[in-house]
């Protein structure tokens, strides 16, 4: 009786992943990923870990402290923001966002806000609606030379975007979409695109193709394929794609600045009037740095495993 | 009953995707239509793409052979090469083509050591070390203007500044004077580094870490059984290994500070000698409303950051070789 021939692939032990050529590559966890390593199990080891362990907090708190030092101004009043020694210690008070969000002086922040808000969110959403089949494509049945397609989307974002920025703004004034919110989504979108189609690319490469076999072989159409197999187990890869794209689109300053008037500016372009400064006014820029950056922390501190995959392309799990 | 499932062989087309209905043809309409049915999926981000980033550059093209200036409305003509003629000889842009080669260089390089040596630090159990890798992180996500405005007004600044508020206090404790040097008006450029500095050592800590964390530790483990220390570890094993990793995060962020503008816009609007080129280009187009001139310094400088990405994306091609399917 002749062995049954199947198509899977030998049992991989738990953590281990198999690389494009076969072999088997052990990934540690966590747990283990440390102390046998290289903190040594003497007395001196655990001192030299300790030290190490200190050094690490230094080092971390010396990289926090302007923005530490950016949410104690911004809860000082100004008198006490501006003073030399600092005084760390002033009575705290919500004025400077008060002076920010209120009208007593200039213009209201909250347009500005809301547009960054809407150009950022439906951005990323049409971006990944065009990079998933994108991605499907360049992965999963790839296409012959998908590599060189592959290097097309990622030389687009080398090419700096001071150089088309010209024939967009004649381009735009001609069809009379300056200064509006769709042609932000519209070049976001496109700056996004190739970092999205990268990383969704290498996200998509990791299901199993038994699986999708497994489901063309019980009928399912493509766009069943779609719903019910590559969004659930791809879930967290797109949601690091979306989040890197929401934070690239929010953070985004040049375009915004030179294509807006009035109407449509958004949350950087608002915060580059208060570049030149005007007497006593440190908590005010404070309050405005920490409430325009405030989406981007709250959304990167809390997925930051999906910023790791994101800043990397993907290329790192 | 066993089921024997077989791959198909190999010159055989594979079947086509179910959804797809493909006709009854002979094998070369069949292929032709699954080679159709893959690349359909990526048409529209491809269009997209193209429409919005390549048609712009080929009117730059267009426009950087035109001598245009907006104030002279009347006065556009063919100008042949004269706009490039004008930008190798412009002093200013040959020294912001050298600012910003400078700039992303040191940025670059020492961003990728500091984020070495943190994540190294970091790759160890101590106690809290969840708790310093999160606020590592808050630096790269303060948006850029934002963090550019804090460094120019709350740090740097001579009179209520941080840095400067410090020394008085330091000095302060011997009974001293302290300096309380103009940081920007000092050293421009390298204010505008520590800055950019500060933003992207996160962003290499991150991805380092991540590629710290992939080492086969059953190997190392072998290796210190076998006496090396960990000097030899680190430069024999450790490092090979991070050098795709390092790879990496050089070229993305090369990509993004050869790019930058928000720093040198707030920090010192492009004085003091720090104009880079994405500065001074703005300035040409919005300023010295110069359309020929800023068109052919873009298109020269899309030259060169080909020239340079072909090199750096031969690096890349190592990533894509290993997840090739």
């Amino acid at each position: 009786m002749s062995a049954p021939t199947t198509t899977t692939a030998p049992a991989t032990p738990p953590g281990a992943t198999t690389t494009g050529d076969g072999r088997r590559r052990v990934r540690p966890t966590r747990a283990s990923s440390a102390p046998g390593v290289s903190a040594g199990r003497t007395g001196g080891g655990r001192a030299r870990g300790a030290l190490l362990g200190l050094i690490a907090w230094v080092v971390g708190l010396l990289f926090f402290a302007p923005v530490a030092w950016m949410v104690l101004t911004s809860l000082h009043s100004e008198p006490s923001a501006a003073t030399n020694p600092p005084s760390l210690f002033a009575p705290l008070t919500l004025d400077g966002y008060a002076n920010f969000f209120g009208s007593n002086s200039g213009a209201s922040p909250w347009p500005p806000l809301i547009n960054s808000a809407s150009a950022s969110i439906v951005s990323t959403l049409l971006v990944l609606c065009l990079a998933l089949p994108a991605a499907y494509a360049l992965s999963i049945r790839p296409v012959k030379k998908w590599s060189d397609v592959m290097f097309f989307f990622l030389s687009t974002k080398m090419l700096p975007m001071v150089a088309g920025l010209l024939p967009i703004y004649l381009i735009a004034k001609q069809v009379g979409a300056l200064d509006s919110v769709g042609l932000l989504i519209v070049l976001y979108t496109s700056m996004n695109l190739p970092i999205a189609v990268w990383m969704l690319r290498s996200f998509l490469s990791e299901i199993p193709v038994e699986i999708l076999e497994a489901a063309a072989l019980d009928g399912a159409s493509l766009l069943s394929i779609f719903r019910r197999v590559i969004v659930p187990i791809s879930g967290p890869g797109l949601a690091a794609t979306a989040l890197i794209c929401f934070i690239f689109s929010w953070n985004e300053l040049l375009f915004a600045s030179v294509l807006t008037g009035t109407q449509a500016i958004t949350a950087p372009v608002f915060l580059t009037g208060f570049v030149t400064s005007q007497g006593l006014f440190l908590a005010k820029v404070c309050a405005a740095a920490v409430a325009v950056s405030f989406p981007v922390l709250v959304a990167g501190f809390a997925a930051q495993d999906k910023l790791v995959q994101g800043l990397s392309l993907g290329a790192v799990k | 009953m066993t089921a024997t499932v077989e791959a198909p062989a190999p010159h055989e087309p594979r079947p086509a995707a179910p959804g797809f209905r493909t006709p009854r043809k002979d094998a070369a309409a069949l292929a032709r239509a699954g080679a159709w049915a893959r690349r359909a999926p990526l048409l529209p981000a491809l269009i997209f793409v193209i429409a919005v980033t390549q048609v712009p550059f080929v009117i730059t093209i267009i426009v950087s052979f035109i001598s245009w200036n907006s104030l002279y409305p009347n006065d556009v003509a063919f100008g042949g090469l004269a706009n490039y003629v004008n930008v190798f000889t412009d002093a200013n842009m040959r020294m912001s083509v050298l600012t910003t080669i400078v700039l992303t260089v040191v940025v670059v390089l020492v961003s990728l050591v500091l984020g070495l040596v943190v994540a190294l630090l970091l790759d160890r159990q101590f106690v809290g070390r969840g708790i310093v890798r999160t606020i590592m992180i808050a630096p790269f996500l303060v948006v850029p203007v934002a963090a550019a405005l804090v460094w120019k007004h709350a740090l740097f600044n001579p009179e209520y500044g941080l840095f400067n508020g410090a020394l008085t206090w330091f000095f302060g404790l011997f009974g001293a004077d302290a300096p309380q040097p103009d940081w920007i008006t000092n050293n421009p450029l390298m204010a505008v580094e520590a800055a950019l500095i500060w933003q992207w050592t996160p962003f290499m800590m991150l991805i380092l870490l991540a590629g710290l964390q992939s080492r086969p530790l059953d190997v190392i483990e072998a290796a210190k059984v076998d006496g090396a220390s960990t000097w030899q570890v680190f430069r024999f094993m450790t490092l090979p290994h991070m050098r795709r990793y390092l790879e990496l995060a050089a070229l993305l962020g090369s990509i993004y500070i050869v790019q930058n503008f928000d720093a040198v816009f707030t920090i010192t609007s492009g004085g003091l000698g720090t104009a880079n080129l994405p500065y001074t280009i703005y300035q040409q187009f919005f300023q010295a409303h110069d359309y020929g001139a800023a068109s052919a310094a873009g298109v020269i400088v899309v030259i060169g950051t080909i020239a340079i990405a072909t090199f750096a994306l031969r690096s890349v091609s190592s990533l894509l070789k290993e997840e090739n399917r």
